[in-house]
């Protein structure tokens, strides 16, 4: 009767240990189903060759809308230098946005990108950010810092405006691993 | 544990005093234990309720900081689903799976007792952070980051305190599936067993599986807040919107988990003072195990506002409302039950009537939140509020009342206070409904849950429904006196107790003997449903 019993709950013990690993299997599960289907505003990024060889389309014009947020313990001033550009579909364009760091010592940021409406990141791609690596500012420093995206001619045509959105995040260590959704895997 | 205590305990002497609470193995003792420790959680829980319907009383802040009155909504949550209703039905399970499928005790003793002891700690390190300077949690029981990881000195207290109850229910799950699934004793076919041990062994694979995840949630949090991980963390390339999907991936398991074992009470008592066996018995377990499995698919109805997109809001609307097809079929088939029965109606069947009525209430407004448009407005809401006190409160709660006026004959041997139960149950059920009910109104008119003060035109329902919380506060005293009285005396109880009542636990003296079969009984001509 022990033994019945042994193996039951030493079973038992394997199926919840394997429930706490799964808790933690769903944080890559959520990463890669959020790229796959774009939730959450996880915009893609697209290699420069692969930009240059999409189709623009100039008979149409989309609005793109730019915005920016800081972190609620994030000291920099952060803002865009056109609020909105009409892009057409296909074409590479570039926006530029300016950090300046308003304390009097050196700091590391992190932006986060976001793309609304959810539907839209799926076509929205950055060739070059500043969010795919930390921002590191000396005391006062400014910082002009481009962006060039594309967005994708397969876009669906109901979707004539959307917005980026950048928030900076303070990055508490340098020592902290990078993100691996923003780094380009390559 | 020694030779000595070992060799005592087969000749059914036991230590006496404090070392019998201890070191006890016993089935019995452990669930007077859990028992009684959900009791008295009831009671301190019940407490922070009080303080929460006495600010809410009258808008403005009259006697609380908003901080402390954070941290009371969220105490009180944890407490009553970690503290009473999870405890109870162990106890529960405890005390009447080994009598119900004639078996002498649980299949693993010790570990028993340690997942009793290891609450009192739990709970005390929960507690503890209510004196700390910077006082208790206040980020809600859900633990949302970023709101949770603000929390300061007390955080690593309420992770801790969360990882050993979940310890403690794991254990107890394996403890229960090995009795239901190794002890049963000879005849008793898993097709013949009592509904109760259905819905515990069901409700115990649910915590194998769903518990663990927890733990895996609050460990990412405290990783997050002390050794610099980013799983919810945006700087970090982390997201806050995925604890809400690994906490609800857990979290609704967890709310069948506290209502399957409150299901199997029912379906005991309602045959009996129906006079009837239970309807449909292969559709309720049928149903029991559908409802399970869903469980698992229809956890973003929490977030339903969180912005997923289309089809996951549709997916996550209907596999909702599908959980209402078995749902409806337990409620019919105890409503068949009674259709025609000779019903009598002492206090466990009182209790157990108003289940069916109320957690059908509690159901319904669980539909009307699962369908997604209309949640946009009801989301965090009193709306909320109110539904699952419906489904808790009139549901579990009662539902574990009704089984403690049903048992206590058999656990004490004597019979209660059959005028004070009724007294007790008369003011409960008037005054939940005048507590919960208006909550309704005021969710739908659209005050938000877990905040200390409103705006003026929520000032009257608030009032009616503080006043229904102390009327009904105040009745729980009731209970404990006649569980109090019970206990030290009063009429003898016959060995079936109820005229109607079936199955082993009944073929047992009241009180039964401290070892329930030590040779395994005859199954045919006892069991309930054939």
């Amino acid at each position: 009767m022990l033994d019945k019993n042994t193996v039951i709950a030493t079973r038992l013990f394997v199926v919840s240990i394997a429930m706490f690993g799964f808790g933690y299997a769903l944080v890559p599960l959520y990463d890669v189903l959020c790229d796959v289907t774009g939730i959450n505003g996880k915009s893609g990024d697209i290699s420069l060759a692969e930009a240059v060889k999409l189709d623009v389309n100039n008979n149409r014009t989309v609005t793109v809308e730019f915005d920016t947020n800081v972190n609620n313990n994030m000291p920099w001033s952060f803002r865009v230098e056109n609020s909105k550009l009409q892009v057409h579909p296909g074409e590479i364009n570039e926006a530029v946005f300016i950090a300046s760091n308003q304390t009097n010592q050196t700091m590391t940021g992190q932006a986060i990108p976001s793309v609304a409406p959810g539907v839209a990141s799926l076509y929205f791609k950055k060739i070059e950010c500043f969010c795919f690596t930390q921002q590191t500012l000396g005391p006062g420093e400014s910082k002009r810092m481009p962006v060039k995206f594309v967005v994708k001619p397969e876009m669906p045509e109901n979707i004539r405006m959307l917005t980026l959105s950048y928030t900076f995040f303070p990055v508490s260590s340098p020592a902290k691993p990078e993100p691996s959704h923003i780094v380009p895997s390559s | 544990m020694s030779e000595a205590v070992m060799h005592d305990i087969h000749h059914d002497h036991h230590p006496e005093g404090l070392r019998r609470w201890l070191f006890t193995t016993n089935h019995k003792d452990i669930g007077t234990l859990y028992l009684c420790f959900s009791l008295f959680m009831f009671f301190v829980g019940g407490a922070m309720a009080m303080v929460i319907r006495a600010e809410l009383m009258a808008p403005g802040l009259q006697y609380v900081e908003p901080q402390f009155f954070n941290s009371m909504t969220t105490m009180h949550a944890l407490i009553m689903v970690f503290g009473v209703v999870m405890p109870g039905t162990v106890g529960f399970a405890n005390w009447l799976l080994p009598m119900m499928i004639g078996a002498p005790d649980m299949a693993l003793p010790r570990m028993n007792n340690w997942s009793f002891w290891i609450l009192p700690f739990a709970f005390t390190l929960l507690l503890l952070t209510l004196f700390l300077p910077s006082g208790g949690p206040a980020g809600g029981w859900t633990m949302y980051p970023p709101l949770m990881l603000q929390t300061e000195t007390a955080f690593p207290f309420v992770i801790f305190a969360v990882h050993f109850m979940g310890v403690s229910s794991i254990m107890g799950a394996i403890n229960i599936i090995a009795t239901i699934l190794n002890m049963r004793a000879p005849g008793m076919k898993l097709m013949k067993m009592p509904l109760f041990v259905w819905t515990w062994l069901i409700t115990a694979f649910l915590l194998v599986a769903s518990i663990p995840v927890l733990a895996g949630a609050v460990t990412m949090l405290l990783t997050d807040k002390f050794f610099g991980t980013s799983f919810f963390d945006a700087a970090g390339g982390g997201d806050p919107v995925l604890f809400q999907h690994v906490f609800w991936f857990f979290g609704h398991p967890e709310v069948y988990i506290l209502i399957l074992p409150a299901f199997g009470i029912i379906s005991q008592v309602i045959p009996t003072f129906a006079r009837k066996p239970l309807f449909g018995y292969a559709s309720m377990v049928y149903a029991t195990c559908s409802i399970a499995f869903l469980s698992f698919l229809v956890w973003a109805h929490h977030m339903f506002t969180v912005g997923m997109p289309l089809a996951a809001e549709l997916f996550f609307m209907y596999a909702t409302m599908s959980i209402a097809v078995p749902t409806g079929v337990k409620i019919f088939n105890w409503l068949a039950t009674m259709w025609r029965g000779e019903m009598t109606f002492e206090t466990p069947m009182l209790f157990a009537v108003a289940f069916v009525m109320l957690f059908t209430v509690g159901g319904f407004s669980g539909l009307m939140l699962g369908i997604a448009p209309v949640d946009f407005q009801y989301h965090d809401t009193y709306f909320v509020v109110a539904h699952f006190h419906y489904v808790l409160v009139t549901g579990a709660v009662f539902a574990m009342m009704s089984g403690v006026y049903y048992w206590l004959p058999k656990w004490t041997g004597h019979m209660y206070d059959e005028t004070l139960g009724k007294l007790h149950f008369w003011l409960s059920v008037v005054s939940v409904n005048v507590l919960f009910f208006p909550q309704h109104f005021l969710g739908l008119a659209g005050m938000p849950r877990r905040i200390p003060d409103y705006s003026t035109q929520f000032a009257e329902w608030n009032a009616i429904s503080s006043m229904g919380g102390f009327v009904f506060g105040a009745s729980q005293l009731i209970l404990l006196w006649v569980i109090i009285k019970c206990v030290r005396g009063g009429e003898k109880a016959t060995n079936q107790v109820w005229e109607g009542a079936s199955g082993l636990e009944w073929t047992l003296s009241s009180p039964p003997p401290y070892h329930s079969f030590v040779t395994p009984p005859t199954i045919e001509d006892v069991t309930s449903h054939s």
